[in-house]
């Protein structure tokens, strides 16, 4: 872990960020409006490779998270008044339970079972907002009367340090003795448990730890946007996205998740010229990643330092 | 009169989701794919067909047949140009493969579904019937079509189990989802037996689509709905067990179609998502399945 602060990567991801700090200075405010959703968007991504990469969970069903999260603050702010920040705090409080409520009998099984248990999760809460259209705001969505900030700069500010802090914190554990008991027990849950891991307490808290981000940042994003709909946070097609970025940017890697994440939002803006083109040009590069550089971006980066 | 209604219709849909199903649980039981575009051949047969009845003209039979062709086609691309790369590449590690493979057919059936949007854009379509006109069956009317479908759905299911338990490719089929290594000990080359079963996949996948075409119609939009309806029809039978997805279908489609006329069309797939929660709780091996 001490090595951490004096490699590389370490100083390479501290240049962005301070360049990216500064950003507000000289860009418009539609490329920071970009950048803001891909920043929580990175988070989203992180909390995903947490549970994927290093617990070997493979969750289908990141925006049962992220929707409970986002709903919740939503809810309570625009049906009860309350306070943006008890909102916010209280989102990723439910998005934990929710968490826990899914992992307890999710944990039973594995593989696609375990994948499939999620999806359905995304898919029933979907039922459930559309069914009780009165409080969630139905297919339409959810208008929030409150907004952090208007300001499009202090937005940007608020989305970079969020992703900046969950990056180290999600970073950190992931290299920390408990991150490594985790991969233990996602690549050979037999012999992690057999040196004396508890497996399950191990991925319980893993999955706590990513509902708390995944959450968080569906909250802070539904401030964002001053709404809440199905189809940006809990939407199948949001999932594949968060999803894809992980893999994008390079799976076990977390802070690759967050570039994956960028990339992705901005490519998809860019080619917003080619029209209906745009998502199947990004899921061709996505699928060409896949096939040929599966480390990911970050994964292909790390692995030719390694080699020289 | 209502519930003879629910009775053939129930029936018509579940036939068509057994077909839908056996296909994409045959896959994953032989060579352990989950094939995550599933939903997107479908739609390509049903498009194809559709376009080669209404824009070439060339007839309801020969556009059936174009559909189910290009549902070939397509899952021979998705076996060669997505599939076997993943399986045979030395930089994925052997237990992340599975998670790879769903990743990169997920991907493909989105690149499917773009391409026939641009094309063809997202207007549902209906594919010309091949048999036309009502009957009435105990006082309800039915469309003639919807008869069709369940008689070839069960017509296709019934030569589907002649050919694995009756041929001896078939019988290879088998015995490669049992064992592999078996197999391959036997002097089987396995890659053949899992391009037959690409072969049976692509021409189930096809005939599905094309018969829901006519019967419900398809629009790019139902890609995502018929992959997950098709994956939980599986997982709720039991992976890679045929018989358990064709319960699975049954029950599924019924439950779809007893809520849709009692309660509400809005609530339709909730009873069969609450069941399967069930189900994964007490019995995570679905109904068949062998852990």
């Amino acid at each position: 872990m001490a090595g951490f602060f004096t490699s590389r990567l370490f100083f390479i991801s501290l240049a962005l960020v301070i360049i990216a700090a500064t950003l507000p200075l000289y860009v418009s405010g539609y490329v920071l409006g970009l950048l803001t959703v891909a920043f929580y968007f990175g988070v989203f991504a992180m909390a995903w490779d947490l549970l994927f990469g290093f617990a070997g969970e493979v969750n289908f069903g990141p925006t049962f998270l992220i929707g409970v999260g986002a709903y919740t603050a939503g809810i309570l702010n625009a049906q009860f008044g309350w306070s943006v920040y008890l909102c916010i705090v209280l989102g990723a409080l439910a998005s934990v339970i929710a968490g826990l409520v899914l992992a307890l009998p999710a944990l039973r099984v594995r593989g696609p079972y375990f994948g499939l248990t999620t999806l359905v999760a995304v898919l029933m809460l979907q039922n459930f907002i559309v069914v009780f259209a009165d409080l969630t705001g139905g297919e339409i969505g959810l208008t929030i009367p409150d907004v952090i900030t208007i300001n499009a700069g202090a937005n940007y500010w608020i989305a970079l340090a969020f992703m900046t802090i969950s990056a180290a914190i999600l970073y950190g554990l992931s290299q920390s003795p408990v991150g490594l008991v985790l991969q233990a027990s996602g690549q050979d849950p037999v012999q992690a448990g057999a040196l004396g891991f508890n497996i399950v307490k191990h991925k319980l808290a893993a999955f706590i730890v990513s509902a708390f981000f995944s959450g968080l940042s569906g909250a802070l994003l539904v401030f964002y946007f001053g709404t809440a709909s199905v189809g940006t946070v809990v939407d199948v097609a949001v999932g594949v996205n968060v999803i894809v970025s992980a893999v994008l940017g390079g799976r076990r890697t977390v802070l690759g998740a967050a570039l994956g994440a960028i990339f992705l939002i901005v490519a998809g803006e860019f080619l917003r010229p080619t029209g209906e083109l745009a998502t199947f040009i990004v899921s061709a590069v996505a699928l060409l990643v896949v096939l040929f550089f599966p480390g990911g971006f970050l994964g292909a980066a790390l692995s030719r330092e390694a080699r020289s | 009169m209502r519930a003879f209604q629910i009775l053939i219709d129930g029936f018509a849909i579940s036939a068509l989701y057994a077909l839908g199903a056996t296909g994409f649980t045959l896959i994953f039981g032989v060579s352990g794919v989950l094939n995550l575009s599933h939903g997107a051949i479908m739609v390509a047969a049903a498009v194809a067909a559709w376009a080669a009845a209404s824009i070439l003209g060339v007839g309801t039979y020969a556009g059936a047949l174009i559909g189910v062709g290009v549902a070939l086609l397509t899952a021979f691309l998705t076996y060669f140009a997505v599939v076997k790369p993943i399986q045979d590449s030395r930089r994925i590690p052997n237990e992340e493969k599975e998670i790879f493979v769903l990743t990169g057919t997920l991907l493909w059936g989105i690149m499917i579904q773009e391409l026939i949007a641009y094309f063809f854009t997202n207007n549902a379509k209906t594919v010309l019937p091949i048999v036309e006109g009502v009957v009435d069956i105990l006082g309800v009317r039915t469309p003639k079509n919807e008869i069709f479908t369940a008689i070839v759905c069960c017509l296709v299911i019934g030569l589907l189990w002649l050919l694995v338990n009756r041929t001896r490719t078939g019988k290879a089929v088998l015995a490669a989802s049992m064992n592999p290594r078996g197999v391959t000990l036997l002097g089987l080359e396995l890659t053949n037996i899992y391009i037959v079963v690409w072969a049976i996949y692509g021409i189930l996948a096809g005939i599905a689509g094309v018969l829901l075409g006519m019967f419900l119609g398809v629009s790019s939009y139902s890609v995502g709905p018929l992959t997950a309806s098709a994956f939980s029809i599986v997982v709720l039978g039991g992976l890679g067990s045929v018989s358990g997805s064709l319960i699975a279908a049954f029950v599924v489609g019924y439950l779809e179609t007893l809520t849709a006329y009692l309660v509400s069309p809005a609530y339709r797939t909730i009873p069969a998502l609450l069941l399967l929660v069930f189900v994964m709780y007490i019995r995570p091996q679905g109904l068949l399945g062998r852990r």
